[in-house]
């Protein structure tokens, strides 16, 4: 049971990486990896984020939105399928999540808050957190899968960005041709970091 | 009047691009491009729910209160997106298939959050779509150059018709493996922007 979800963790944070092997949530892994201590910053709170969002998704999914969910509520409701409000409500349960993990790191833990403040509104429109959870709803996770899927792919994420803004320190000291500085090089270099991932598929515990 | 109307519409497709300059939008771009056929339905899904998120936005502008503007704004595209992923489904079914979760991941698409905030919060509607049209053709722009690139190249077809006949089919083309794997998309957007930046030198960025 355990070698199951350490095998889901392992395909999420390496097999199927988020950043390189989907490309999701690119727009941010490109505009925030300059420097590594943004980047951390980011991963960090995407890893927070996507830890309770797509298992808040998933409980959202199986008690009210999937065929015959609402049976719970009444016998009347069990013929109803919501699931075309699905795009609608993840996103909501995600702006809404993302809004309560900042006003409590504010109130709580005001030197995290410090440090995440200015990524946690950048994070509700980062496609990785609503990409997990359409994944989940895809591949029909359980609760307990979820949950070690969304942490994964959050680690997955984090490590993406921090190794991609450590080389990008580096590249300060070549030289690099002038139309190719800046965001150029930076695609071509996510293209070379995304071939060297594709050496763990097919990998599995 | 009539030239700054052209220019709204007309710059973000090579002076103002939305991925080679603004940085915004790139995932989707990534996974859709190895076939022309999902490459073409993804710039018109993205192009029609632009055109109506900038509209709808601007339009509602002056009656969204301040601090709730970004969810009124991803309701206002969640709702937008599931219209269009309805439709697909129901006209262009295997397309749909094939484009699987990334027609919901239209919704977090930044160019479309990103022109409804730059630009329909403070614009008239009219302005507001013929912006929201133009960004989509400039994202359409890059998109269909690496559809075309990747398809011709990685399986020697367009839209699915045989162009090069494959050595493997008894013609003369090898194909090249790389180009149907998603790394190299960023290898040819890596190098449209090269090329649109030495075409444009103002662009370059300085470290």
């Amino acid at each position: 049971m355990l070698e199951h979800y350490l095998s889901l963790a392992v395909k999420a944070i390496f097999v199927e990486n988020m950043a390189l092997a989907f490309f999701l949530g690119m727009c941010s892994f490109l505009a925030c990896s300059k420097k590594v201590e943004t980047a951390l910053g980011l991963g960090a709170a995407v890893i927070f984020v996507l830890s309770i969002t797509v298992p808040a998704n998933n409980l959202i999914y199986n008690y009210l939105l999937k065929e015959g969910a609402l049976a719970w509520a009444s016998p009347q409701l069990a013929g109803y399928d919501l699931s075309f409000l699905g795009y609608l409500t993840y996103i909501g349960t995600i702006a809404a999540m993302v809004q309560i993990v900042e006003m409590t790191l504010d109130r709580f833990f005001p030197a995290l808050y410090g440090a995440l403040g200015v990524f946690l509104p950048l994070i509700a429109v980062n496609c990785a957190i609503l990409g997990a959870s359409l994944f989940m709803v895809e591949r029909d996770y359980t609760l307990a899968e979820s949950a070690v899927f969304g942490l994964g792919s959050g680690i997955g994420w984090f490590l993406a960005v921090v190794a991609l803004a450590a080389i990008r320190e580096r590249m300060r000291y070549s030289n690099v041709p002038a139309g190719l500085r800046g965001l150029g090089i930076t695609f071509i270099l996510t293209g070379l970091m995304a071939i060297g991932f594709m050496a763990f598929s097919g990998i599995a515990l | 009047m009539a030239d700054k109307t052209s220019r709204v519409l007309l710059d973000p497709l090579f002076e103002n691009n939305p991925i080679a300059l603004q940085v915004l939008g790139i995932c989707s771009a990534l996974a859709v491009t190895t076939k022309m056929e999902t490459t073409v339905v993804m710039c018109l899904a993205v192009i029609g729910v632009l055109a109506g998120s900038n509209f709808t936005v601007s339009m509602l502008r002056n009656h969204i209160p301040p601090s709730i503007r970004i969810i009124v704004q991803l309701t206002i595209i969640a709702s937008l997106v599931i219209v269009t992923d309805q439709i697909l489904k129901a006209y262009l079914f295997e397309v749909s298939k094939q484009l699987s979760v990334f027609v919901g991941l239209i919704i977090t698409n930044c160019i479309i959050m990103g022109r409804a905030e730059a630009y329909a919060m403070q614009n008239n509607p009219l302005m507001s779509l013929l912006d929201g049209i133009g960004n989509g053709l400039g994202y359409s722009v890059i998109l269909l150059v690496t559809g075309f690139l990747r398809e011709l190249f990685g399986s020697g077809k367009l839209f699915g018709q045989v162009v090069l006949p494959l050595a493997s089919e008894g013609g003369w083309y090898v194909p090249n493996g790389l180009l149907v794997l998603s790394p190299s998309a960023f290898f040819i957007i890596g190098f449209l922007i090269w090329a649109i930046r030495t075409w444009k030198p103002e662009q370059v960025e300085e470290d």
